[in-house]
C-alpha cells in the first residue's frame, strides 16, 4: 500500500504535516491518495508552486496568489481540488493549513 | 495527530454536507465585502454557497453599479475613527467619493480584488448568485442587467434551495 509511507510522518490533528521540510514528492503522492485526489500534471504545477512559495516566504500561498502566479485559474482550481482548493493543495504539498482570507 | 483523510476535509453539518446561505441586502462599498469574503472563504474550504442579493444589495451584482459602490460619510458611525472625517464635514460634496477612493485603496493593499472582480471570483469558485425577483421588479431590472452568471430568483425559491443551510444576513 502506498499509504504506509504516511505512518512515518508526523501530522497535526487536522492531518497537515507537522514538519513541512520533511516533505518529499512520494509523501505528497501518498497524502493525495489518502485524500482521494488523482494527481495530474496540473495538480503538480500547483503543488510545486506552493512548495516554492513556502520556501521563499515560510507561508503557504493564498488561493488567489496561486491563480495569479500559475496557469491554473480559479475554476480549474476547484475542479482539481473540489473539497477545498487552498487547504487540499497545502495539505498535499506538506504545508500547514492556509490562514489567508482570499 | 491525525493521518490525512478525505473525512477530515469534508465539512459535514448536521444534515450532511455543510451549506451556507448569504443574504446581501446592502449596497454600500463597506457592506459589499463581508458577504463576498465569507462566500469565498466558505468555497475555499469546500462548503456549498447560495447568495441572495436583495434591495440595495442588488447593486453589488448590477453591471452598471458594481464598480461604483460608495461608502457613506454621513450617518456611518464607523467613519470617524478610521478616516477622521467629522460627520458635519462628511456632508460636503465629494467627501463620500474621496472616502470610497481611500477605502478601495486600502482594500487593494490587502490583496483583495475590487467588487466586480470579486463577484466573478466567487462565481468561478462555484457559489450560486441570485438577484431577488421582487427587488429587481421594483428597480426595473432584468437578468441582462446582472453580472454574467447571476440568475433571478424569488424569495420562496431561495428558501427551498437553502433547506438545512446556515443563513447569514448582511
Amino acid at each position: 500500500m502506498t499509504v504506509d509511507i504516511l505512518d512515518r510522518v508526523a501530522f497535526d490533528e487536522d492531518g497537515f504535516m507537522e514538519d513541512p521540510s520533511a516533505w518529499t514528492e512520494d509523501i505528497g503522492r501518498a497524502i493525495a491518495a489518502a485524500l482521494e485526489v488523482d494527481l495530474t500534471d496540473r495538480h503538480w504545477q500547483v503543488i510545486r508552486f506552493a512548495r516554492s512559495e513556502f520556501e521563499n516566504s515560510g507561508e503557504p500561498p493564498t488561493l488567489r496568489r496561486i491563480t495569479q502566479q500559475t496557469e491554473v485559474n480559479m475554476k480549474e482550481m476547484y475542479q482539481l481540488f473540489p473539497d477545498g482548493p487552498a487547504k487540499i493543495a497545502a495539505n498535499i504539498a506538506g504545508l500547514k493549513k492556509p490562514s489567508g482570507c482570499i | 495527530m491525525a493521518k490525512p483523510s478525505r473525512d477530515l476535509h469534508q465539512s459535514s453539518g448536521t444534515n450532511g454536507k455543510r451549506k451556507l446561505a448569504l443574504v446581501a441586502s446592502k449596497g454600500s462599498l463597506d457592506m459589499a465585502y463581508p458577504p463576498l469574503i465569507l462566500a469565498n472563504a466558505a468555497r475555499m474550504t469546500g462548503i456549498e454557497v447560495e447568495m441572495f442579493f436583495t434591495f440595495w444589495g442588488l447593486d453589488i451584482i448590477t453591471k452598471k453599479k458594481m464598480s461604483k459602490l460608495n461608502v457613506a460619510t454621513v450617518g456611518n458611525p464607523n467613519m470617524h475613527p478610521w478616516f477622521g472625517i467629522p460627520t458635519l464635514l462628511g456632508a460636503l460634496p465629494g467627501m463620500s467619493a474621496a472616502a470610497s477612493w481611500m477605502m478601495r485603496g486600502e482594500i487593494g493593499k490587502l490583496g483583495f480584488p475590487r467588487v466586480p472582480e470579486f463577484i466573478k471570483l466567487v462565481i468561478d469558485a462555484g457559489a450560486n448568485v441570485y438577484g431577488c425577483k421582487m427587488s429587481m421588479d421594483m428597480m426595473k431590472l432584468t437578468e441582462d442587467d446582472l453580472v454574467e452568471g447571476a440568475t433571478v430568483l424569488g424569495a420562496m425559491e431561495f428558501m427551498d434551495l437553502t433547506e438545512g443551510a446556515q443563513i447569514v444576513f448582511v
